[in-house]
């Protein structure tokens, strides 16, 4: 089940990207999970969490995305900016779930576009996005060394 | 970008096998539907079944079926078998071969090689089946 994230689940959240990316960012996702808006008009931010229904609690995967207006010249867009999901509960839909989850709730508030950026060399993520159908935008990202 | 034709018929041939997993579908079968001599597509059949790609049921009724796996095989792990590598450095003899200007154009062009090769890496024959199906569906509903 997808349900949007509680207080009580930045702990897992955080200790599930850790076990990820090596970098536990407590702070990082705290102010994630404030950004939410709940009740009148566009959500700003909209943060979920997949769980089993048999252990409501325990997180099995996440996904963190926003409604983004006018950067880079782009319309009204949702963004996805983060999506995880436990290694052992992988294979089972979770990330196709908390992916339709957010679609709807972008499609919701009127967005008809949703965009991520993945690393070239992240070859699951990019598999699992191109697999969900998102297709490379119009747009380049640029960099500098300073 | 152009493939080779090579490329396109091992890519389309995937795809053919991919859609029917259940029967064997001979070289004369995927030739008919692309208009391809089945001589051309028997070379690159025996290229798929080297790399374990395909593999070839003898005897009537025979064929070929897909032996990889669908969600896991890329758009690169089949085109790499016919393709030649993107950028290299310059040989010895070729303009340039010490120069910053070399060493600058070679950046560039592995940053399109660099994408290329993420692009191909990242669409499964899975994905490109389901990406061809929703242009089928797109265009049943154009008509």
């Amino acid at each position: 089940m997808i349900r949007a994230a509680e207080r009580r689940d930045v702990v897992e959240v955080t200790a599930l990207d850790a076990q990820i990316t090596g970098l536990p960012k407590p702070e990082h996702w705290m102010e994630l999970f404030r950004r939410q808006r709940s009740g009148g008009g566009a959500p700003a931010g909209i943060f979920l969490v997949a769980a089993a229904p048999a252990e409501p609690e325990r997180v099995l995967g996440f996904i963190v995305g926003e409604i983004r207006a006018w950067e880079f010249g782009s319309d009204p867009c949702g963004w996805v900016y983060a999506l995880s999901v436990r290694p052992d509960a992988r294979e089972r839909g979770v990330g196709e779930a908390l992916l339709e989850a957010i679609a709807g709730a972008f499609r919701q508030a009127g967005m008809g576009k949703m965009r991520t950026m993945v690393a070239r060399d992240a070859i699951l993520p990019m598999q699992f996005f191109r697999g969900e159908g998102l297709m490379a935008g119009p747009y380049i990202q640029l960099e500098k060394d300073l | 970008m152009k493939l080779q034709v090579a490329s396109q018929l091992a890519v389309f041939s995937i795809l053919e096998l991919v859609a029917e997993p259940n029967r064997q579908i001979t070289v004369a079968d995927i030739g008919a539907k692309y208009g391809i001599s089945t001589n051309h597509l028997a070379k690159v059949m025996n290229v798929l079944g080297r790399a374990g790609l395909v593999r070839s049921v003898r005897g009537a009724g025979g064929g070929f079926q897909f032996s990889g796996n669908a969600r896991r095989t890329t758009l690169l792990d089949v085109i790499d078998l016919f393709e030649p590598r993107g950028v290299r450095a310059p040989e010895t003899g070729e303009p340039g071969r010490h120069t910053a200007e070399t060493v600058a154009l070679g950046m560039v062009l592995r940053e399109i090689d660099d994408t290329v090769r993420a692009t191909l890496g990242s669409i499964t024959i899975a994905t490109l089946r389901d990406l061809a199906n929703r242009q089928r569906a797109k265009a049943a509903l154009a008509t």
